[in-house]
């Protein structure tokens, strides 16, 4: 997608550090590019993880994307940072991964979200003072996924790039194809929807205990 | 404000990318609303404790082999396009 960019993009861009490497990739320089990859690797697993729910999937499309982007580097003109190309890349892949999953079913980023489910709080009650804490890890982590899991992939995709990984509104919009005001409304249905479901465990609890 | 104009901008809100002017407001409507005071509160503790969470880490022995993997895909790419001598 072509972008319009600020001055003050362009001069963000032109400093970032990437994109020496990416000219070293397009040279050819394969160490340029295992460089980028231990940089980005991590988060592209995380995003994969978070849209497929899978980790085998998710260990392959670090690998399809990485692969996919040394192919395509050519195309990288450098109108986006690197690293929201690379998240195109893996967010493609990831939908992809989920679409075959459930073969016929088509998946995309509109997938379930005319639903108005979530979209006006229900759960008023107060949450206990640092409600994880009531949760080992391994309680904790398993409510986190269960809970994520349950939300449509558009809204989990948005909430895992924006929320979980740092990227700026802008930037989600970007590597997701989507508007700002599509990227926000979301955002905040992707939110409201997590904390909906989280308020069964975190709540204080009325007259007995919440575990 | 009414809460539904409240939840109209809570993105915005959490993302400090509100007005002063339309920031009081929001705060004027929270002081005044335990509902949409518990919804701010408890939103924002949820995308804490995803944030801190470490649910999804890649294991350094898999990060290796990835690596590997995609480094020999792209050697052999690169070697069917280098013009034969």
């Amino acid at each position: 997608m072509a972008t319009i960019l600020t001055p003050e993009e362009k001069e963000a861009n032109a400093l970032h550090p990437d994109l020496l490497l990416v000219e070293k990739v397009k040279a050819g320089d394969l160490s340029a590019f295992e460089q980028l990859m231990r940089q980005y690797d991590r988060q592209i697993f995380r995003i994969a993880l978070h849209i497929t729910q899978n980790r085998e999937d998710a260990e392959d499309i670090v690998q399809d994307t990485f692969f996919k982007a040394f192919q395509k580097v050519h195309q990288f003109q450098g109108n986006s940072k690197f690293y929201t190309w690379l998240v195109r890349i893996a967010v493609n892949e990831s939908l992809m991964r989920l679409r075959k999953r459930r073969s016929q079913k088509t998946v995309s980023m509109d997938d379930e979200i005319q639903t108005e489910e979530g979209s006006i709080p229900r759960d008023f009650a107060d949450w206990m003072p640092n409600p994880e804490q009531n949760y080992n890890q391994a309680e904790l982590a398993d409510i986190l996924r269960k809970t994520i899991k349950g939300l449509p992939p558009g809204f989990r995709t948005v909430f895992a790039l924006r929320d979980i990984d740092g990227l700026s509104t802008e930037e989600t919009a970007q590597a997701l194809g989507l508007s700002v005001p599509a990227v926000k409304s979301r955002l905040l249905r992707a939110r409201l929807q997590l904390r909906e479901r989280l308020s069964r465990y975190f709540r204080v609890p009325t007259g007995e205990h919440a575990s | 404000m009414n809460c539904t104009e409240f939840l109209a901008n809570l993105t915005d809100y959490f993302d400090a990318k509100t007005a002063t002017a339309l920031r009081t407001e929001l705060e004027q409507h929270m002081a005044g609303c335990s509902h949409c005071h518990v919804t701010v509160d408890t939103t924002r503790q949820t995308i804490e404790v995803y944030r801190n969470d470490e649910l999804f880490e890649l294991p350094e022995s898999i990060r290796t082999q990835l690596h590997q993997a995609v480094l020999t895909k792209c050697e052999n790419l690169k070697r069917k396009k280098e013009p034969k001598s």
